[in-house]
């Protein structure tokens, strides 16, 4: 097997494990966020406001481990310096 | 495939060129600046007023409610700056329902440049209440050690903020691609009215995010004690959030 094929099939594959594993924490971390937070707005209905843009708040500091891993695997799959570089010296 | 407003070059100098996120950013800026000497000429503090006037009051009484509220200060001094970063980014997260529109912010240059202007503004703020060696201590707090993690923080929130909005409008735009490739027709339409949904509330978060970094190095005074007492208590907890998460 050639670099090239080498280096395109792990892209793909390290793409789709950093998606998938990116997605996990993120969406288990919401998850216990939202739950907390539709908790004491059962409890403290009047502080809603509050809580909820408390919520905004941490949901976007969770969330931006599941963008980090999202623009990674744009990077392997559109925008590739390892596949480029392989490229240009297969071409000669 | 070209999936960033940056790949599109209309027009190429050779020393410079202009791309879709340039353009569509001018056409923005003169959207807004028309728009709002055009409202703003016939202003009436009438019983009845145009309804131009009114949203333009809701938008400007709304942010700077929201700004009282994280705050427990008087929102003036902050309200420009806060309000020109939300309606830029929600006006340029909204009009992607519009044909051949690329979003602005779907560009990692124009998240940056907004996060930049808001690594700027938390000193200028910050100074504008306290001395330089005050300002300065706060990277000393709690302890000397903590000086390189506060430092490290304050570049890494300011990364933070210009990925999680190019992340989050790039991945609706990629998201409408791929799925004109499967089910066209029907599911980029539910696609785009989501996007509506999350470019608000990115518009939101981005604001609220640049409003808390900045609250968190004033110094904290107190305008109604009755009123603001709980709002800055909130203030100061979320900010001691943000820190430690970061």
């Amino acid at each position: 097997m050639g670099a090239i094929e080498l280096i395109g099939m792990m892209s793909v594959l390290a793409a789709g494990l950093c998606m998938g594993l990116g997605a996990l924490g993120p969406a288990i971390g919401e998850g216990m966020a939202a739950a907390a937070a539709l908790r004491s707005i059962a409890q403290q209905p009047d502080e809603s406001g509050t809580i909820t843009r408390t919520l905004f708040v941490s949901m976007a500091m969770i969330e931006s481990t599941g963008i980090y891993s999202l623009v990674i695997a744009i990077i392997l799959i559109f925008a590739n310096p390892f596949w480029d570089y392989a490229v240009k010296h297969a071409a000669g | 495939m070209k999936f960033s407003p940056d790949q599109f070059v209309i027009i190429d100098w050779g020393w410079g060129q202009l791309n879709a996120t340039i353009l569509f950013t001018w056409f923005e800026m003169l959207l807004l600046v028309a728009g709002s000497r055009l409202i703003t000429r016939r202003l009436s503090n009438d019983v009845t007023i145009s309804r131009w006037q009114n949203l333009l009051e809701i938008l400007v009484g709304g942010i700077a409610r929201q700004i009282e509220e994280i705050t427990g200060q008087k929102p003036e001094p902050f309200l420009p700056f806060i309000a020109t970063l939300f309606i830029f980014i929600l006006l340029s997260n909204l009009l992607s329902v519009v044909p051949f529109y690329q979003p602005p912010t779907a560009s990692l240059s124009t998240t940056s440049a907004l996060a930049l202007c808001v690594f700027m503004a938390v000193p200028f703020y910050g100074l504008s209440t306290r001395s330089l060696g005050s300002y300065l201590r706060q990277y000393l707090e709690p302890t000397v050690f903590m000086l390189p993690f506060n430092i490290l923080g304050e570049l890494s929130r300011t990364l933070a903020l210009a990925v999680r909005l190019y992340g989050n409008v790039l991945s609706g735009t990629i998201i409408g691609f791929v799925l004109l490739l499967i089910v066209p027709f029907f599911l980029p339409v539910a696609m785009d009215a989501l996007g509506l949904l999350t470019g608000t509330i990115q518009a939101y978060i981005f604001a609220l995010l640049a409003m808390v970094y900045i609250a968190s190095v004033l110094k904290i005074e107190e305008i109604e004690p009755s009123s603001s007492r709980n709002t800055e208590m909130n203030a100061k907890k979320i900010s001691q959030q943000t820190r430690q998460t970061q």
